[in-house]
């Protein structure tokens, strides 16, 4: 791998950048691995370079049926934070988090993490009560969320609309500082680097068509490109799940629906921080180019469309113009909408399913880009140990069955 | 905005409608002899098809669930009914 640094940029600026690399090695298909991962996104890529990085794993295969970060992680709005409510909820994101403030160094990647912090607004006295009890949930659980009153959020957010006919005027709310955005290719093209030059094969175009089960174990997966051996088969993609493991007579507790987001033209300057106000469910932050990303709630149709519908744009949109007045001035530039998988509590299923040595990790609908770093690191503890990490032990499957939900929704009263 | 086919009111806009659950999902019975793991798959457990998909709505505005017939990545409906046994 070559090392990135100014002194490298220097070098090849010298000679007329002529001598780039490629970042990672495009691998074909080997007849066996010691682990297959299913699913190039972020957290398919992070689960391998973890399982190398920390496991010493290093024959590993990342099978990804497009083409790497193709899928969510290139499609959401690269939101990173850990303002969660359920003490389990908090010790994941909050892990996923603390990796992403290494990250960069560890992967010899800028994922260009800016941790401008995260607002959740409130508009009425009630809700600044819930807002108050997540805030002292936060606090307790060891990680930075303060209430924040009117007069210092319209400090924060300067822009938003607290005029005398304001449908909602913004009370204050949760701040949690180390909250911020990433850049989302980067976190997959960093961590395929870094997996890529431990040694993973890193496979596109390459669809897993069956997972091949013998005497109630893994031993392989079929795919368009031939049949690869395994005994461990790491799942993580997403809205795909479902499909695969139904394949071995497994059902997950998953609706896939279509979440919509938008950008707008670049402008200068002038919201330098995340919000997302509980009132309207649209949430906002600007790109370093200077776009308005936004996103919103989830589409009410259940679909594997990688396309959104108008109802749900409209809400989104209407809620933006709510909140700033004054972008009803900016043009969109681009709409687009990434197929979420939902489960009934809004919390990820991370854990065994189905013939032994077969693992998932999914179900992080709304949220899956800023856990990345601790999917991955999860998913890999699974993988080399056959056993859960104490992290993801809440997470598994068999919640449902104990009624032991970690219903986040209800939780933390925010959109996911 | 997509028009969906209550079989009680005809065509109405897509927001009048939720989702309810997939079809063929029956209640486990006797419920004094249904195990933690079928009443588990019966609450939370799905297909999420991809393609078709047989599914129960409800439209809001009269209050009556039906059986709605739809592809899930082309969003086509192919045809709405009512729930066995029920007169339109």
């Amino acid at each position: 791998m070559q090392k990135y640094s100014a002194l490298s940029l220097v070098r090849h600026a010298l000679s007329g950048h002529k001598n780039w690399r490629p970042a990672w090695h495009k691998a074909s298909p080997k007849e066996g691995y010691d682990a297959i991962v299913i699913g190039g996104g972020g957290h398919g890529l992070a689960t391998a370079y973890y399982l190398a990085k920390q496991h010493n794993i290093e024959k590993v295969a990342v099978l990804e049926r497009g083409w790497i970060g193709g899928g969510n992680t290139g499609r959401n709005t690269t939101a990173v934070r850990s303002n969660y409510f359920w003490p389990e909820s908090v010790a994941l994101y909050d892990l996923s988090l603390r990796l992403y403030e290494g990250l960069s160094r560890e992967l010899n990647f800028n994922v260009m993490l800016s941790q401008r912090g995260m607002l959740i607004a409130a508009h009425t006295p009630m809700q600044m009560e819930i807002c108050n009890r997540i805030a002292n949930a936060m606090q307790l659980n060891g990680v930075d969320g303060e209430l924040m009153t009117a007069e210092q959020a319209e400090k924060v957010v300067p822009l938003v609309n607290q005029s005398a006919g304001a449908r909602y005027k913004c009370m204050g709310g949760i701040w949690q500082g180390r909250a911020g955005v990433a850049r989302h290719d980067a976190v997959a093209w960093g961590y395929a680097r870094a997996a890529s030059s431990l040694g993973v094969d890193i496979i596109e175009n390459c669809e897993v068509l069956n997972l091949i089960i013998e005497g109630g174990a893994v031993t392989g997966v079929e795919t368009n490109l031939g049949t690869l051996k395994t005994e461990r088969i790491g799942i993580a993609a997403a809205g795909a799940t479902p499909g695969l493991v139904q394949q071995v007579g497994c059902d997950l507790p998953i609706h896939t629906y279509a979440l919509q987001a938008f950008v707008s033209e670049p402008v200068k300057p002038c919201l330098d921080t995340v919000l997302l106000y509980l009132g309207t469910g649209t949430y906002l932050s600007q790109s370093d180019k200077g776009e308005m990303v936004i996103g919103g709630g989830l589409d009410r149709v259940p679909t594997h469309g990688q396309r959104g519908n108008l109802p749900a744009q409209e809400t989104v949109l209407s809620g933006m113009l709510e909140m700033f007045p004054a972008f009803g001035q900016l043009k969109l530039l681009r709409q687009w909408a990434g197929v979420v998988d939902v489960v009934p509590d809004s919390s990820p299923v991370i854990g065994p399913v189905g013939p032994e040595g077969l693992f998932i990790n999914c179900g992080w609908g709304t949220g899956g880009f800023k856990a990345i770093p601790a999917g991955g690191y999860l998913l890999a503890h699974l993988l080399a140990t056959g056993d859960h990490h104490e992290i993801s032990r809440p997470f598994d499957l068999d919640r449902f069955t104990k009624g032991r939900l970690i219903d986040e929704a209800a939780g933390s009263g925010i959109a996911h | 905005m997509q028009l969906f086919r209550c079989p009680f009111c005809g065509l109405r806009n897509e927001t009048e409608f939720l989702f309810a659950v997939e079809a063929g999902h029956p209640r486990p019975e006797p419920a004094e002899s249904v195990s933690d793991e079928e009443w588990a798959r019966y609450l939370y457990l799905h297909k999420a098809p991809k393609g078709h998909a047989r599914e129960i709505w409800l439209h809001v505005t009269c209050g009556e669930y039906f059986v709605l017939d739809r592809n899930t990545i082309t969003r086509e409906v192919l045809s709405s009914e009512a729930l066995p046994g029920i007169e339109t």
